[in-house]
């Protein structure tokens, strides 16, 4: 009964619950249709890439300046009256750089081919003293790599018969560089963010730390910590010997009391001050009462390291210059009021003295929110920096050795000089990019790998590596925090894509929807708190600062001020930023723990757009999006309209999210765009990954950057080192939205094979798959290898030359099979077939082109030929001769060679579900099983495949690929949603087969009906790149390396096969000894030497030069290897005797 | 359920929820023990029909009554692998200036079916020579240009160029030696003059000579004479206990439409015997639990529904007697050769017979 009255009540409840929304129970609900529009609205204000090229614009329309806004003047050390002062620095459009050009446009296309930097002059206006004028010019003082797409890139904004023009791919994201000809990406780097304090623990050590990385825009960096030492609080940095009690410390910082030490550190909570007590005793034991005496004790430990030696200083004022400007060097002094940064050292102290008390408190290193994303843009910035602090240093010295000159013919004119300065920047630029090392002494930076190839194997391969983050943990560390999956990760880090092995977890890659922030000024924002009502934090007490009721207000980390009423004042401020009065990527977010307000507008903060809820409706309405269906607005009309915001992963903590729009409740304030965005792009491909073990969505995650298909619509116009395309790419039956929205169905890499999934003839064991033989005639999986063959006709220093000459002809008038493809200049014909060991480039050299006392004619030297000859063992056709020069005026030719491939056995496939395979066997369309619409399949795969991996979604794809045909429509596979299982079960059903999708198969063989049913329909299958005739490798005899006349390594080398220690300790513990003579000696490097039994020397031709005489040779067999070993031994005066034992 | 003409249940392929059962006739296909199945003419006379059910242009479905699987498997195997036709087998590239590749559009070029009936041609021998009795020659030249009254503002390359691009009907036969006779009555040419090939844009020519050989099917798909040929079994339903009349529209939507007749009134079902072909034995009945044990499905195992597609030379009607005629041709040499092993002990020799190829 009472059961009975519960329920009923509940009912009641729920009845009631559903009237809240202001909505009648009959109403019908209405929702949001469509709201994944926003994501195609998003990206195409914000294109795939939009990190990398919003923080290069970033770079070169803003820190550019302040860069040289920072150092904008060179003054002379011997003329005071000399100054050169720069106004202003613009970087231009990418051009030639040729004096001789008539068209200075330039395009990547062409850079690309023709192995040049996409570059664009760097201009600045300088005023500068001329005798007693002042003069203002401007000057190029180098050349900048331009990122592709970014605001100078000549692509930007480009409509798609444009682009096709410019031979450039509408489809390509860009965000890369082209550097001598190769694409160039600077990966995302990863980090932890700067000026925010960190607690840590150590529990074995029982160390209680926080610590503080310093960075201010002067690219200064330190790092501060105040931590636990036997139960006392110290502040350590690296400008100080020891470290220094934190009440001493404190005490330096102009906090002279005990008392208020004790109340800005550990407030008037009781567990806090006794556990303070230590630490203040100690400044007394150390007998440290006054600023002075702080100072002095300061001052006494701090590391002194200047260039110029000045006349020494007193220790006070040493102490005070560090604090003022190395520690904690973000929080600003202003004339030596120490106040904000004593308030700074105290919180840290607080925030040691909380997790002493709670361990709770400690901060989590690995949480996005604690994390900052480190992007081209800055790290071009940091590298301009120095290079044009060294550019100043540079033209300093030479304007100094200019004016040092008593006279001059002329008047002296900086411009002149700046004229000659070299090529600084530009050789920096280009030499930082192409080789990936950021090494900036200045900034203590010292950085290898950060750029990389951009990998042009397949369009979602590029697309992958544009998304990737690197980590800065080493790899080599057996910790699983870094690499573990963090829930704060959630839609802005995918939780897929990330490769296996030894980077597992360190590399990750971005979700659909993210944005990384750039640098914002936080001047405005900190006037905007004090007007909503922050009071200054100089003017504020411990006492006040930890009342109950007070929560501190931190902007990017440095504390400004307190509020009482933080709900009220975050409120406020988010209406404000949702009027846009200041920039959408400004977080802020209260921290209950620390009783803090966080204001956060600093660069690298990952965020994500999402739909604001009010009163438990969302704002933005089906209107809204019928609007955006017209193409009336844009996402950021949404954005200006407060109906979407931008929220980091700290403010995200402050907000209750609906997954979908029934989920609303009441206190909800934010709604999801669309869930399956927490994908990345290249996990985004999976149909139905929602349906598959989250290990398989991973390996398909590493294999879709392998698969064979469209790389981008100039392909063919490209010259790639390596490129592989399919021939007959297809757009897959059973698509995701994801797949829609980065272009995949126009670039796509791979095509819809029928699958039969069944056993057939033992050969499809261990993943291998059967294919149809007839298939493979009518170019299934057919695919196309281009490879770049280049060359340089040099110009030599002693003015002789290269050059290419036409095919020879022996004394018969014939002209020999090798050269049979070469034309009158010297080039292979374009389409003809080149065999292995044919010549394609006859390019002879002059015979002494490294002699630099040559002095005759050029034209008269002899020539030796240095052809360039086709080593695959596969014959190919020339696709493209390509003549051209490079930037230093050298001829470059370039040969692309194509072989077009049709799969065979060995050659690997993958479905989109991380299930591999390679060909096992190829059938005879005559004997493959047939259904009852005569339907023969492509492939066969056996079904041990799927009970262990668990990819249902496979099977769904099957399944709603089998409806798509029968339907004659595409379906969807989409995350967490896409068609249902039940909708494509009744499509099947109603063209007559069976719902399940097992149709019943005739055998090709016997004619019988098989005696189960197979699941049989498309599925989506890649050609991976590993093919067989790239790897397969025997030899029985070879050549071999001349020092040790052992065969050589390697199948390039045509090497042998190496019996490595393992196997030779599997022969020595069976006793195979004349196998292990035979592989070891005999088959390798068998040498005969003549020793000598006298004095166990090798002699040769039976003579030992050692005992001059010929009496007691013997020959023995020994490796070559062990001959050279003794000679390398008797060269160090190690002498090897051989002792002779019954020779 | 209406007792008819009883099928012996010998002849059925029983078809379950989840599996097949009796899927192979005995050893020896219609024999059983204990009886007298020895094989006369006139039996199989009477038990052998074919009758064909639908011919068009382009495909035939025929019903092949009383044989065995391996025979109807066979006349399939030899449709798809074996029966002759020509084809162009080599291009010769001239000039190719689209953005098709030469061995890419060489092996479209090849994939496309002549009308040339394989009769007249010959096999090319271990020579590989050819002759006009051996080899047809076609010529493909295309140049695209701008169409000069193109309308303005068109975007459509139709209408912009001309030969904006390569069809099969581009294909020009190139009559060699005694070929003009020969082929007088049906010129060469392929079978659909509408298969794209490449397409090309202003300043772009393909020139090409292609010959068409004689092939079949198991060297290269492109031989094969058909689209395809298979066969199903004819259904078989029989209704075991009589079907509740408010299931039986749901029992009729569990097979193809026309396959079960439900009478408007009484809701009596029945199995429309003339359409049951119409089935395609979807075994959704068996899905639901409320027509357990009503229905027994099955296929009558020597009752094969053939259909076979051409695209090529040969009518469709023409294809089953070709496939007959290889068959016995390989069987006559099968004969023959095993004919000469019998002599073999005669002769001195290895005992190996020399096998005439096809």
């Amino acid at each position: 009964m009472g059961n009975a009255m519960d329920v009923d009540e509940n009912e009641w409840d729920q009845i009631n619950a559903k009237n809240w929304r202001g909505l009648g129970l009959t109403d019908p609900i209405k929702s949001v249709e469509d709201k994944w529009l926003l994501l195609p609205a998003f990206l195409k204000v914000k294109g795939l890439v939009k990190q990398h090229i919003d923080s290069f614009n970033y770079f070169v329309d803003v820190d550019i300046k302040n860069i040289v806004k920072a150092n904008n003047k060179v003054t002379s050390d011997v003329d005071p009256r000399f100054w050169l002062k720069y106004t202003d620095i613009n970087v231009g459009f990418p051009d030639r750089n040729e004096m001789s050009s008539i068209d200075k446009k330039v395009t990547p296309n062409e850079c690309r081919l023709r192995d040049i930097t996409y570059a664009a002059p760097i201009m600045v206006t300088i005023q500068y003293t001329r005798g007693r004028s002042i003069v203002q010019r401007n000057v190029n003082i180098g050349r900048l790599p331009i990122m592709l797409r970014s605001s100078k890139c000549v692509l930007t904004g480009r409509c798609e018969s444009d682009l096709a023009r410019m031979i450039e791919c509408p489809l390509d994201p860009g965000g890369y560089f082209v550097v001598k000809g190769t694409e160039k990406v600077i990966l995302v780097q990863e980090q932890l963010s700067k000026n925010r304090i960190i607690v840590e623990t150590d529990s074995v050590k029982g160390i209680v730390q926080a610590s503080c990385t310093s960075s201010t825009h002067g690219g200064l960096k330190s790092k501060t910590y105040v931590a636990t030492k036997k139960g006392k609080i110290y502040l350590r940095h690296n400008c100080v010997h020891e470290d220094i009690p934190i009440a001493i410390a404190l005490k330096a910082l102009g906090i002279q009391s005990d008392k208020e030490i004790l109340l800005l550190t550990a407030g008037n909570t009781e567990a806090y001050k006794s556990a303070f007590s230590a630490s203040l005793e100690e400044a007394a034991k150390l007998s440290v009462f006054t600023r002075h005496q702080a100072l002095e004790y300061i001052g006494s430990r701090v590391k002194i390291n200047r260039r110029v030696m000045g006349p020494r200083r007193p220790a006070w004022e040493e102490a005070l210059e560090a604090l003022a400007t190395i520690v904690l060097a973000h929080v600003p002094v202003n004339g030596l009021d120490f106040r904000s940064k004593a308030i700074f050292v105290a919180t840290m102290t607080r925030r040691v003295l909380m997790a002493m008390d709670d361990e709770k408190m400690v901060d989590d290193r690995d949480y996005v929110g604690n994390k900052r994303l480190e992007l081209a843009g800055q790290l071009l910035a940091l590298l301009f920096e120095d290079l044009f602090k060294t550019y100043n240093t540079n033209l300093k010295s030479a304007i100094d050795k200019v004016l040092k000159k008593p006279s001059r013919t002329s008047e002296f004119d900086a411009f002149n000089t700046m004229q000659f300065q070299g090529d600084h920047l530009t050789s920096g630029f280009v030499r930082a990019i192409s080789t990936g090392n950021w090494s900036l002494k200045r900034f203590k930076m010292e950085r290898a790998g950060v750029t990389h190839v951009l990998s042009r194997l397949s369009f979602i391969s590029a697309l992958g590596m544009m998304t990737r983050i690197s980590s800065q943990f080493e790899k080599t560390r057996k910790v699983s925090g870094p690499r573990a999956l963090q829930p704060s990760q959630w839609g802005v880090l995918c939780p897929s894509d990330t490769p296996e092995g030894e980077a597992c977890g360190l590399v990750k890659n971005l979700a659909l929807m993210t944005h990384i922030t750039t640098d914002v000024d936080e001047q405005p924002i900190i006037c905007l708190a004090f007007m909503l009502g922050v009071e200054d934090i100089s003017l504020a007490t411990g006492t006040e600062i930890y009342g109950p009721h007070t929560f501190v207000v931190n902007v990017n980390g440095t504390i400004i001020g307190l509020t009482r009423y933080p709900t009220r004042f975050v409120a406020q401020f988010r209406k404000l930023r949702r009027a846009r009065r200041m920039s959408e990527f400004v977080s802020v977010y209260i921290n209950n723990h620390h009783h803090a307000v966080h204001i956060a507008s600093d660069g690298g903060r990952i965020c994500r757009p999402m739909i604001i809820v009010e009163n438990g409706r969302p704002k933005v309405t089906s209107e809204h999006i019928a609007l955006l269906k017209k193409g009336t607005v844009t996402f950021d009309d949404f954005l200006r309209k407060g109906l979407v915001e931008y929220l980091d992963v700290n403010e995200e903590n402050d907000t209750y999210i609906a997954l979908y729009e029934s989920d609303i409740v009441p206190t909800t304030t934010h709604l999801e765009i669309e869930p399956f965005t927490l994908l990345g792009a290249v996990a985004g491909l999976i149909p139905y990954p929602h349906h598959n073990q989250s290990p398989r969505n991973t390996y398909q995650c590493a294999m879709g950057k392998q698969a064979i298909g469209v790389i981008a619509y100039n392909q063919l116009n490209r010259i790639d080192t390596l490129l592989y395309l399919l021939v007959y790419p297809q757009q897959p039956m059973v698509k995701t939205k994801t797949i829609e929205l980065i272009g995949y169905d126009r670039l796509p890499a791979g095509q819809n094979a029928t699958v039969a999934v069944m056993s057939f003839s033992g050969y499809d064991i261990e993943d291998a798959l059967i294919l149809n033989k007839a298939s493979l005639d009518r170019g299934y999986g057919r695919c196309q290898v281009l490879r770049k063959n280049a060359t340089l006709i040099r110009k030599y220093p002693n003015g002789t030359f290269d050059r290419l000459a036409d095919a020879p002809i022996d004394e018969n008038g014939q002209v020999a099979k090798k050269y049979d493809i070469i034309q009158m200049d010297g080039l292979a014909g374009v389409g003809e077939r080149v065999d292995p060991g044919d010549i394609y480039i006859n390019k002879q050299s002059p015979t002494n082109a490294t002699d630099n006392t040559f002095t005759g004619q050029a034209a008269s030297v002899p020539y030796k030929n240095t052809p360039m000859t086709y080593k695959s063992p596969v014959a190919g056709n020339i696709d493209k001769v390509m003549i051209s020069d490079t930037e230093n005026d050298q001829t470059l030719i370039k040969v692309l060679i194509r072989q077009t491939r049709r799969p065979e056995l060995g050659d690997k496939f993958s479905s989109r579900h991380g299930q591999k395979g390679v060909c096992g066997l190829i059938v005879n369309q005559e004997d493959m099983p047939f259904n009852d619409s005569g339907i023969c399949p492509d492939t066969i795969m056996n079904p041990h495949g799927f009970p262990s991996r668990m990819t249902v979604g496979k099977m769904i794809e099957l399944l709603a690929g089998k409806a798509g045909v029968l339907s004659g429509n595409l379906q969807y596979g989409t995350a967490f949603g896409g068609s249902k299982v039940e909708d494509m079960s009744s499509i099947l059903m109603e063209n007559g087969f069976s719902y399940a999708g097992k149709d019943m198969l005739t055998s090709g063989i016997t004619g019988e009906p098989l005696e189960a049913y197979v699941f049989f329909g498309p599925i989506y299958y890649q050609k991976l790149k590993h093919m067989v005739m790239d790897k397969m490798h025997a030899r029985a005899r070879g050549p071999r390396a001349t020092l040790t006349r052992q065969p050589t390594e390697g199948r390039s080398r045509e090497g042998g096969l190496r019996l490595g220690e393992m196997e030779r300790d599997c022969l020595i513990g069976y006793g195979a000894t004349q196998l292990l003579l035979e592989r070891l000696m005999i088959s390798s490097d068998k040498f005969e030497v003549n020793a000598c039994e006298e004095c166990g020397l090798m002699g040769y031709n039976g003579w030992c030069t050692y005992c001059k005489s010929s009496k007691k040779m013997a020959q023995l067999t020994i490796p070559y290897a062990a001959k050279l070993l003794f000679q390398e031994l008797m060269a160090m005066n190690v002498v090897p005797r051989l002792v002779l034992d019954d020779a | 359920m209406t007792s008819r003409n009883a099928i012996d249940p010998r002849r059925l392929v029983g078809v379950h929820a989840e599996r097949v059962t009796n899927i192979s006739s005995t050893d020896y296909p219609g024999h059983y023990p204990d009886e007298d199945n020895s094989w006369n003419l006139e039996k199989f006379q009477k038990n052998l029909k074919v009758k064909v059910q639908r011919l068009s242009q382009r495909s035939i479905e025929f019903d092949l009554v009383g044989v065995d699987a391996s025979i109807a498997n066979a006349f399939r195997r030899i449709l798809l692998a074996e029966v002759p036709t020509v084809v162009v087998e080599h291009v010769y590239v001239w000039d190719n200036t689209s953005v098709i590749q030469d061995e890419v559009l060489a092996h479209r070029i090849g994939l496309v079916p002549l009308n040339i009936d394989p009769a007249l041609v010959e096999m090319r021998d271990a020579t590989n020579q050819p002759t006009d009795r051996n080899t047809v020659v076609f010529k493909l030249q295309v140049a695209c240009e701008r169409n000069p009254h193109a309308p303005k503002n068109s975007k459509n390359p139709a209408e912009l160029y001309i030969n904006h691009e390569v069809l099969s009907s581009h294909l020009v036969w190139e009559p060699a030696g005694e070929q003009e006779d020969v082929f007088a009555a049906n010129p060469p040419a392929p079978t659909n003059p509408n298969i794209v090939l490449a397409k090309l844009r202003p300043g772009q020519e393909v020139e090409m000579e292609l010959h068409a050989v004689k092939g079949v099917g198991k060297d290269h798909a492109k031989y094969s004479a058909v689209a395809t040929a298979s066969y199903r079994l004819l259904p078989h339903i029989v209704i075991k206990k009589p079907i509740p009349p408010h299931l039986a529209d749901k029992f009729q939507k569990c097979f193809a439409p026309g396959v079960i007749n439900v009478h408007p009134l009484t809701k009596e079902v029945s199995v429309d015997e003339h359409n049951i072909r119409k089935d395609t034995v979807t075994r959704e009945v068996l899905r639901h639990p409320e027509f357990t044990d009503m229905v027994e499905l099955s296929r009558i195992r020597d009752h094969f529904l053939f259909s076979i597609e051409s695209e090529g030379a040969y009518a469709p009607e023409r294809l089953l007697p070709e496939a007959i005629q290889i068959m016995r041709d390989k069987i006559a040499n099968l004969r023959k050769a095993a004919e000469a092993l019998l002599h073999a002990d005669d002769a001195a020799g290895d005992g190996d017979v020399q096998m005439a190829s096809v």
